[in-house]
């Protein structure tokens, strides 16, 4: 089940896709993960069907795809995993969404995630926890973990995600597969529900660096819907090259700091020295102002977001409560609608953003988020990728943190700098601490995504950690 | 730190109806991140731009002409709304 | 010196949509649905849709630089949208893309006619904004048991002007409302006489005391019975020894009286922040290129009608105050008698429309021209003209047929000798008085010959035969 795509692609031309996609299907129904909120069953076996029948062409014909429920599919219900969108139907798909239509590729449902994208382990959903396929009693990382689960667990060959301060590369780093966050503006975010629309990006997932380029190389590229989206033509599969011999590797010091897991550390600095005998060089480089990355992340997502969800009154689509006068109900539609952890959000980014506090908090974290930007910028100038642990820990336990949102946040530290600066950054499986993946983040320049995933390709390449699966899930 | 009073003014500004119990257990929560927050005080920011984007655009702009492609006919355009008469959204009454 | 008596201060805040774009400010829906059922020109952003973004049209930016240089304000260099943040049902998004910490233009000013004479009305700034939906309320919004949204007037691209608090009468601020429309017409951005094309805010204090500010004003003539509401209102809050809160007040155009919208939102945050999904636009340099192209605007073209066409400056104001009017006029006067023709456009043609409430497109060209054409001709009498444009404007037709219909065609020679003998003959003591000394005499006798000719004589001619007889 954890076929690739060009293995699956030799099947379609064999076989069908929609056997294929029937046997996809068949696996989700069984499975225990609850990786997605839903599945579209009936529309994707037709779908299916119909390239089979017109041979229809394309880089992923045929291959079924799952979608993170925070990506917009037109006539397919995304809700966000909050009660607040239950039964929304977008009448529009996302950007992405066309591309991945145009490629011939078939959608089979969305996938579990935290409510409205704010979480790091997939336990805020409305719709219940995506469990870890290597371990069903942890969680898959979040806020993308029902994509990530899909792909670790043999549910779904390439999914989808998005990462606005780590929920692609850490559900990446938890379940053992490949998580890319490419550079701000690389792929269109039309049609992504917006958490914090100045750090965010979608972000591919496969079993391999192969196929998480594939499913770039569609997704890419310009879209004038998006006024942020960058107008640069790039072909990534020509990054898929076996060798690093000359690249400069920077190791940030502080992303192994404190509460890093020593089989954590080592994994990744055994990845570093295996990509050194590969033939590249590695130096110390100083991020100074890493420590502050958290504080000026969560402000910033927080108060974009206490704006973002300001549309969920229950008028155009949605939940709605009774009709009191229009405030009221607005109100009430909100408290009804939003889970906790969206209601805390929401409440310290309008505390961030209100007046009185606006500069201390707000406007503070920007000028903070300009010297993180200094900081990777001046790291550049000296190596080619940064290397660090994509996460500080394995996968924790369900329910281990969940109450207490500080010890949350603090698991982001190695991710949300990446968003901050607008950097590409791929997470890939580098090792293993008593059964659980281990994540090594490698870090790029603006638009430099072809030599962080070169990187990414020869480790994997030279390495047998990307094929190891989940037993028994 | 928050007290249940502010609470209740950003529940207001956020049209977030928090009932007592919740005030009770919100502050505790928020009370350790914003904690957590004032460690910006201690970076020194004299002189530095916010960061507003990461990128450097400017100047993006669409031609003054009609797209078809993205619009909704009425029907599409109600299709979620819980409530509805006539062609219009129906929402409650203003006061 | 107008001595301000109440101690008014006004300011106004005038939202112009710019309806002659073709689509809105950040989507491709056309501008046309004026006359389309709701929510039928509509798309995923301007209905708010989860993830849709902005994308700002260039035309809109050019047309609110265009009003920022014809308002005598600075355009910036550099000018950022903003989120301003709060809820009512008709901002599909629960915020408002607007300007904030840099608008585009700022810092004009607007010459209109004071109490007076010349009165200097300061442009604080004019910045560009989105429209919100629009609100039905079944009876009055205090009373509605519900709210019906419509979204098709959403995204539409607005100007939103900011006065100085300059104004201090009613009056004044009907005038500066006047003025501004008339200069944003000749601009060609905008066709005031669309539903919802202009909308005021007002702000409104006397005696130095705190400003209400009235919203949903939908006219001109809305804002001035407003302001004089509002003001015995407050003066009456005043005399019963209370003191004028600040507060929103919502204007109700069938009672004419303004209400109080106090509630719990009146506390007012809007936690302002730039608008992550649209990026910073630098403008330099376009200012001086669109400033090249801007028309003729209603103070210039005023002073180059009286140079040009000799005509008096009331009539040249008048004539240029509002654009389509300037145009009727300056097409005529190619080919008519400028000064006569400024005297008919201004003084009949504008008052008849005013009395009928129609505008000049109710008019043609030509049917003036041809009036004009027949007054020189001494073919009709100037009251035979004034029917001609009244039958025009109620039952239409053309000149011509309303001439021979009505017998408006001047009656000269032998029928006027004839009715003037017949005069004579049959009023002999009017004849006798005249003949005594009496000149007032001669009145009934013309009179008399106008009723047999039904009008058709001119009186001037008609008195010039009867003294010839009677001499
Ligand atoms: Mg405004
Ligand atoms: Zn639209």
């Amino acid at each position: 089940m954890w076929a690739s795509i060009n293995e699956l692609k030799e099947r379609i031309h064999a076989g069908s896709s929609e056997e294929i996609v029937a046997q996809y299907l068949d696996r989700i129904g069984k499975s225990k993960l609850n990786a997605f909120i839903h599945t579209v069953g009936e529309s994707a076996l037709s779908r299916a069907k119909e390239i089979d029948k017109n041979d229809i062409e394309g880089p992923l014909a045929g291959i079924p795809v799952a979608i993170k429920d925070n990506i917009s599919t037109k006539g397919i219900q995304t809700t966000c995993a909050s009660n607040i969108l239950k039964g929304y139907i977008p009448p529009y798909d996302a950007h992405v969404i066309e591309r991945l239509k145009e490629a011939g590729a078939v959608i089979i449902g969305k996938t579990n995630m935290d409510e409205f994208a704010m979480g790091t382990s997939t336990e805020t959903s409305f719709y219940g926890a995506t469990k870890n396929p290597w371990d069903l009693d942890r969680v898959p990382g979040g806020s993308s973990g029902g994509s990530a689960a899909a792909v670790a667990g043999g549910e779904a060959p390439l999914a989808l995600g998005s990462d606005t301060g780590g929920s692609v590369r850490c559900p990446a780093s938890f379940c053992g597969v490949v998580g890319l966050k490419p550079t701000y503006g690389v792929i269109s975010r039309y049609g992504l529900i917006a958490y914090a629309n100045s750090l965010e990006q979608i972000g591919p997932f496969a079993t391999s660096v192969r196929d998480v380029v594939t499913l770039f190389d569609v997704i890419a590229g310009y879209d004038p819907r998006d006024s942020t989206s960058v107008d640069k033509e790039v072909n990534y599969s020509s990054a898929l090259m076996n060798d690093v011999r000359g690249l400069n590797i920077g190791v940030p010091d502080e992303y192994f700091g404190e509460g890093t897991d020593e089989k954590v550390e080592k994994a990744v600095w055994d990845a570093i020295h295996t990509l050194e005998d590969l033939g590249a060089t590695w130096k110390k480089v100083a991020m100074p102002h890493t420590k502050y990355a958290l504080s000026a992340y969560y402000i910033i997502a927080m108060s974009e977001a206490s704006s973002n969800l300001a549309r969920f009154d229950g008028m155009r689509y949605g939940l709605r409560t009774e009709d009191q006068d229009w405030h009221t109900t607005f109100s009430q539609v909100r408290a009804a609608g939003f889970g906790d952890e969206v209601k805390r959000r929401i409440l310290l980014g309008t505390y961030a953003l209100s007046a009185g506090y606006h500069d201390k908090y707000y406007l503070k974290a920007l000028k903070v988020r300009t010297l993180i930007k200094q900081d990777f910028e001046r790291a550049f100038k000296d190596v080619d990728v940064l290397i660090t642990p994509t996460m500080p820990y394995p996968a924790f336990r369900l329910g281990e943190k969940i109450d207490d949102p500080m010890s949350l946040y603090l698991a982001d530290v190695d991710t949300v700098p990446i968003n901050l600066a607008g950097v590409p950054s791929i997470s890939i499986p580098c090792g293993f601490s008593d059964g659980l993946p281990i994540g090594m983040q490698i870090i790029g320049k603006h638009f430099d995504e072809a030599t962080v995933l070169r990187t990414a390709y020869t480790f994997e390449e030279n390495t047998d950690f990307h094929n190891k699966r989940p037993e028994g899930s | 730190m928050i007290t249940s009073k502010d609470l209740e003014h950003i529940g207001w500004l956020a049209r977030l109806e928090l009932s007592e119990k919740d005030k009770e257990e919100y502050a505790p929560k928020l009370n350790p991140v914003l904690d957590y927050f004032s460690e910006l005080d201690e970076v020194d920011t004299e002189g530095v731009e916010p960061a507003y984007h990461v990128l450097q655009l400017s100047n993006v702009f669409r031609e003054d002409e009609v797209n078809t492609k993205c619009s909704l006919d009425q029907e599409e355009a109600l299709s979620n709304a819980p409530n509805k008469q006539d062609g219009f959204f129906k929402a409650p009454r203003m006061m | 010196m107008y001595d301000n008596p109440d101690g008014v201060m006004i300011g106004l805040e005038v939202h112009v949509q710019l309806n002659k774009l073709k689509t809105k400010v950040f989507c491709g829906c056309a501008t046309d649905y004026h006359n389309d059922p709701p929510n039928s020109h509509v798309c995923p952003v301007c209905l708010g849709l989860p993830g849709s973004l902005p994308v700002i049209n260039k035309k809109a930016v050019e047309a609110a630089i265009k009003i920022g240089l014809a308002l005598n304000c600075k355009v910036e260099e550099h000018t950022q949208f903003y989120r301003k943040n709060y809820y009512y049902p008709d901002l599909p998004k629960g915020f408002q893309i607007t300007q904030y910490d840099f608008p585009i233009s700022s810092g004009g000013y607007v010459m209109i006619e004071g109490e007076d004479g010349e009165l200097r009305v300061g442009i604080t700034r004019a910045h560009m904004e989105e429209d919100p939906g629009r609100l039905v309320h079944e009876g009055t919004i205090d009373k509605s048991k519900y709210t019906l949204i419509d979204y098709n007037r959403s995204g539409m691209a607005l100007i939103e002007i900011v006065s100085d608090p300059d104004m201090r009468s009613p009056k004044e601020a009907r005038r500066y409302l006047d003025k501004l429309r008339n200069i944003i017409e000749y601009l060609d951005v905008f066709d005031g006489n669309l539903e919802g094309a202009m909308r005021v805010d007002a702000n409104i204090s006397i005696m130095g005391g705190q400003r209400a500010e009235i919203k949903n004003i939908s006219s001109h003539k809305g804002a001035e019975r407003a302001l004089l509401y509002e003001i015995v209102r407050q003066k009456n809050v005043l005399r019963r020894g209370g003191v004028v809160v600040q507060e929103t007040r919502h204007f109700d155009e069938a009672r004419e009286i303004t209400l109080s919208m106090r509630t719990k939102e009146e506390a007012h945050d809007y936690r302002y922040f730039p608008e992550p999904d649209l990026v910073p636009l630098k403008i330099s340099g376009w200012a001086p290129a669109i400033k090249e192209t801007l028309p003729e605007l209603p103070d210039a073209r005023r002073m180059r009608f009286v140079e040009q066409y000799g005509i008096m400056d009331d009539h040249a104001k008048a004539l240029t105050s509002e654009l389509k009017l300037a145009i009727f006029y300056e097409d005529v006067a190619k080919k008519a008698e400028p000064k006569i023709a400024a005297v008919w456009i201004c003084d009949v043609l504008k008052g008849e429309l005013n009395y009928r409430d129609l505008n000049i497109d109710s008019f043609k060209k030509e049917h003036m021209l041809s009036v004009l054409e027949l007054l020189a001709g001494k073919k009709i009498t100037e009251d035979g003209a004034v029917e001609i444009i009244r039958t025009l404007l109620d039952k239409g037709g053309s000149p011509e047929e309303i001439i021979r219909e009505k017998g408006l065609v001047i009656v000269e020679g032998d029928i006027v000798e004839t009715s003037a003998l017949e005069a004579i003959r049959e009023n002999q003591q009017a004849v006798a008085d005249y003949r005594a000394g009496k000149e007032k005499a001669l009145n009934s006798l013309v009179g008399a010959v106008m009723k047999k000719t039904k009008g058709g004589a001119d009186a001037r001619t008609v008195r010039e035969v009867l003294v010839g007889k009677l001499g």
